[in-house]
């Protein structure tokens, strides 16, 4: 640990506490403020951007299929990536889980003796949250994406899947550089920027060794493609002698053909543009002196738990997803309470999918619930991932134990015995009509004393305790009382006309 | 046509003139309306929950009644429950038989706004109600059932109707079943970007397709002061406000 550097800030706690980390979040005038324009401003670009596609289903079922093909051989796909990106002189490694990628990347610089590294962003880095390891291993890293920098000057984590200091403002962000890199008291956009691009040259030019992130892998040359926008990745991937990718294994794909197809999907889906301003394929080291690029090319293919997202077929669909974050942009959980909530590097509808896949659902277990099952996701979602059903499996596994024991999952999924209790209830006695309308009744005579003009107002206090649902509903709306009559009373009774009378005259207009 | 009205528990306990009124407008647009008293629920909340035995329970009640129904179609005025029907086939995974019978039940029932346009072919069921008003997409209806253009042609065709479109009108209101007191804090930061867009309308009524979404968005109207009027569709094309004025 760096002395001189203050305790990373620890507002949100982990997955475990969401609800904590939510109310927290919604409090923050400053990160609501933050959010307002982010569901318009991605929405509305994302919009245009893929007007300017023919035919957007058509794709994305290929894309879907393209996945799915490959998920479904992704040791043959894996194997061939490997060997081939092996014959281009790229160096391969396995590597089970985080502990085992981040103790090969600081051997792999010990052993070369480097000790100053440029990073570009890579959500499976911060995954694993390598930068710690580094750091604790003596490694002098720096983040060289804008949004990343600010986030590792700030020692906070990412609050999205793209952009990952959304959370952040512009006079924030001027405090922080002031702070953090002494310059004079500004707000102007060019000269915050123009710190940053003195500070980053400075240590590309000095950098050991350069560590990437992988956006697609293809099988068939062995090449890894990685998007930008900044050319930051650009430069890390080639100045420095070594680079090492860390590439998730569901990362790759069969074929350079299919790009054709993921070029179009992701950045469209991702920051609403046509295409990324850099596209750097790179397939082994470079052949020659005379030739740019490192000397050194080192692939790690990580697992940590993705082997197990691999095993059920509902599960499997997880590892389609591309990254592009375009779930979280258009998800109204995520739109109010920001990424940190979730306790995750992985936020929004597709974190409160992956995150209690990866660290064990146990240790995530409220994430499946953090949503209102709206379906935007899905809707945009390049990949036709289903997420909301995924959420329901997941809630399925902690409402029936099943994930109790599997794999990786350390801490036992906690039940809910009340709830289950409840549920089981339910469907006993709505199973019985008559039941069911004898409760009904009855609870028509209890809410009596708390129905004012026709609705109920709040239930505080001890009742509200009692019943922790209609205290939760109450505290910010009214509910709705149950009717003096039930429909099933008024039909039996008559009073649904026209059964009682005769039918209006019909003024029907047909198409 | 003979229908089977599928009226689903809310409704039914808690907003039955939903209920009435659809019934009238399925007769005034030519239906035999039947409604079987042994129906409670689709098992929508346990299946939302996780709990899939119990909404398997309730799956194999509704699709026992409904078989029995003889109806040509099965309708709801709820977008939420017709998706759930629409759903059972998952419950029974690899129980080819009742797959089968929740698959053809799923064909038959129909969403009540859906139903009048797609299946009856009616957009015009002569009704009348004075003011503006404005259409909220529930979410289901609108990505799970693809209920978008036929509730704003219905309500288009109610006279003395002036119909906005709601800033987003297809985002969602917050409820989300029991994610609504679950996360009730979100689910009403949620639901307050609706209700601004409501106000922002300057509507008398706010209509939909569901009534748990009414009662989201009308529960935190009422508990605002607002008078706008939240409304379910069936509600809307039964009112014949204006009958005693001359057209």
């Amino acid at each position: 640990m760096n002395p001189e550097l203050p305790e990373p800030a620890k507002a949100y706690g982990p997955a475990e506490v969401f609800d904590q980390n939510a109310r927290r979040a919604l409090v923050d005038p400053q990160l609501r403020s933050a959010l307002r324009h982010l569901a318009v401003t991605f929405g509305q670009k994302r919009a245009q951007a893929i007007s300017s596609v023919d035919d957007w289903e058509g794709l994305r079922e290929r894309a879907r299929a393209i996945k799915d093909q490959t998920l479904a051989q992704l040791d043959k796909y894996l194997e061939q990536f490997a060997d081939n990106a092996a014959r281009a002189g790229a160096q391969i490694h396995w590597a089970h889980d985080g502990h085992d990628v981040c103790r090969l990347i600081v051997q792999l610089l010990q052993e070369r003796g480097a000790t100053r590294v440029v990073k570009s962003k890579s959500m499976a880095t911060e995954e694993i949250h390598l930068n710690a390891a580094l750091e604790a291993a003596g490694i002098d890293t720096v983040e060289t994406d804008l949004g990343e920098w600010i986030i590792q000057l700030a020692r906070e984590t990412p609050s999205h899947i793209v952009v990952p200091a959304i959370h952040k403002s512009k006079r924030q962000i001027a405090e922080l550089f002031v702070a953090k890199l002494g310059i004079a008291p500004t707000d102007d956009v060019d000269k915050l920027t123009g710190a940053a691009r003195r500070v980053l040259r400075q240590r590309f030019a000095e950098a050991d060794a350069g560590i990437s992130g992988v956006n697609f892998g293809v099988a068939e040359t062995g090449s890894v493609l990685i998007l930008e926008n900044e050319g930051n990745i650009r430069l890390t991937t080639s100045l420095p002698k070594i680079h090492i990718a860390l590439m998730g294994i569901e990362k790759v794909i069969p074929r350079l053909a299919d790009l054709d197809v993921f070029l179009k999907l992701l950045p469209r889906s991702g920051t609403g543009q046509r295409l990324t301003a850099y596209q750097s394929v790179i397939t082994g080291t470079r052949k020659s002196a005379a030739d740019e690029g490192p000397e050194e090319v080192h692939i790690i293919l990580m697992d940590n738990g993705r082997s197990r997202m691999l095993r059920n077929p509902v599960t499997r669909q997880s590892l389609a997803c591309i990254r592009c974050g375009a779930c979280l942009n258009a998800c109204p959980v995520y739109q109010q309470i920001g990424g940190h909530a979730y306790g995750s590097v992985y936020p929004g509808p597709i974190g409160a999918v992956i995150t209690p896949q990866l660290i064990g659902i146990g240790k995530a277990s409220q994430l499946p619930y953090a949503s209102s099952l709206c379906g935007a996701c899905r809707e945009v979602c390049p990949v036709k991932i289903d997420i909301p059903e995924l959420l329901l499996h997941l809630r399925a596994q902690i409402a029936e134990g099943t994930a109790l024991g599997q794999g990786q999952v350390e801490v036992p999924v906690k039940r809910k015995p009340l709830e289950s209790f409840v549920f089981r209830l339910y469907a006993w006695a709505w199973s019985r009509p008559t039941l069911y309308e004898w409760g009904g009744r009855v609870l028509r005579l209890l809410q009596r004393p708390a129905v004012r003009d026709g609705r109920i107002g709040k239930i505080g206090g001890v009742m509200g305790k009692l019943m922790p649902p209609l205290g939760a509903w109450t505290a910010w709306r009214d509910a709705r009382p149950l009717a003096p009559r039930s429909f099933r009373e008024l039909w039996r009774e008559g009073k649904v006309p026209p059964v009682s009378q005769p039918a209006d005259s019909p003024r029907i207009a047909t198409r | 046509m003979k229908v089977s009205l599928f009226v689903t528990c809310l409704v039914d306990q808690l907003w039955p003139s939903i209920g009435v009124s659809a019934a009238t407008v399925l007769q005034r647009a030519g239906c035999e309306v039947v409604f079987d008293e042994r129906q409670t629920c689709c098992g929508q909340p346990a299946f939302n929950t996780g709990y899939r035995d119990e909404a398997r329970a309730l799956a194999r009640r509704f699709i026992e009644i409904f078989e029995g129904a003889e109806a040509d179609a099965i309708v709801s005025p709820s977008g939420s429950c017709t998706a759930m029907v629409h759903h059972f086939r998952d419950l029974f995974g690899a129980d080819e038989a009742w797959r089968h019978r929740a698959e053809a039940i799923a064909a038959r029932t129909h969403e009540f706004g859906s139903f009048l346009v797609n299946v009856l072919g009616v957009d015009n069921l002569g009704a009348s109600f004075r003011g503006r008003v404005a259409w909220h997409d529930a979410c289901h209806g609108l990505r799970e059932l693809n209920v978008h253009s036929e509730p704003r042609r219905l309500i288009r065709n109610v006279r003395g109707v002036e119909l906005v479109e709601l800033d987003n009108a297809d985002s969602c209101c917050g409820f989300g079943g029991t994610f609504s007191v679950k996360y009730p804090e979100i689910s009403v930061a949620i639901l307050d970007n609706k209700i601004q867009a409501i106000e922002k309308a300057a509507v008398r009524a706010i209509v939909s397709s569901d009534a748990s979404c009414l009662m989201q968005i009308g529960g935190r109207l009422t508990r605002n002061g607002s008078a706008v009027k939240p409304m379910h569709l069936a509600e809307l094309l039964a009112a014949r406000e204006a009958e005693a004025e001359t057209f």
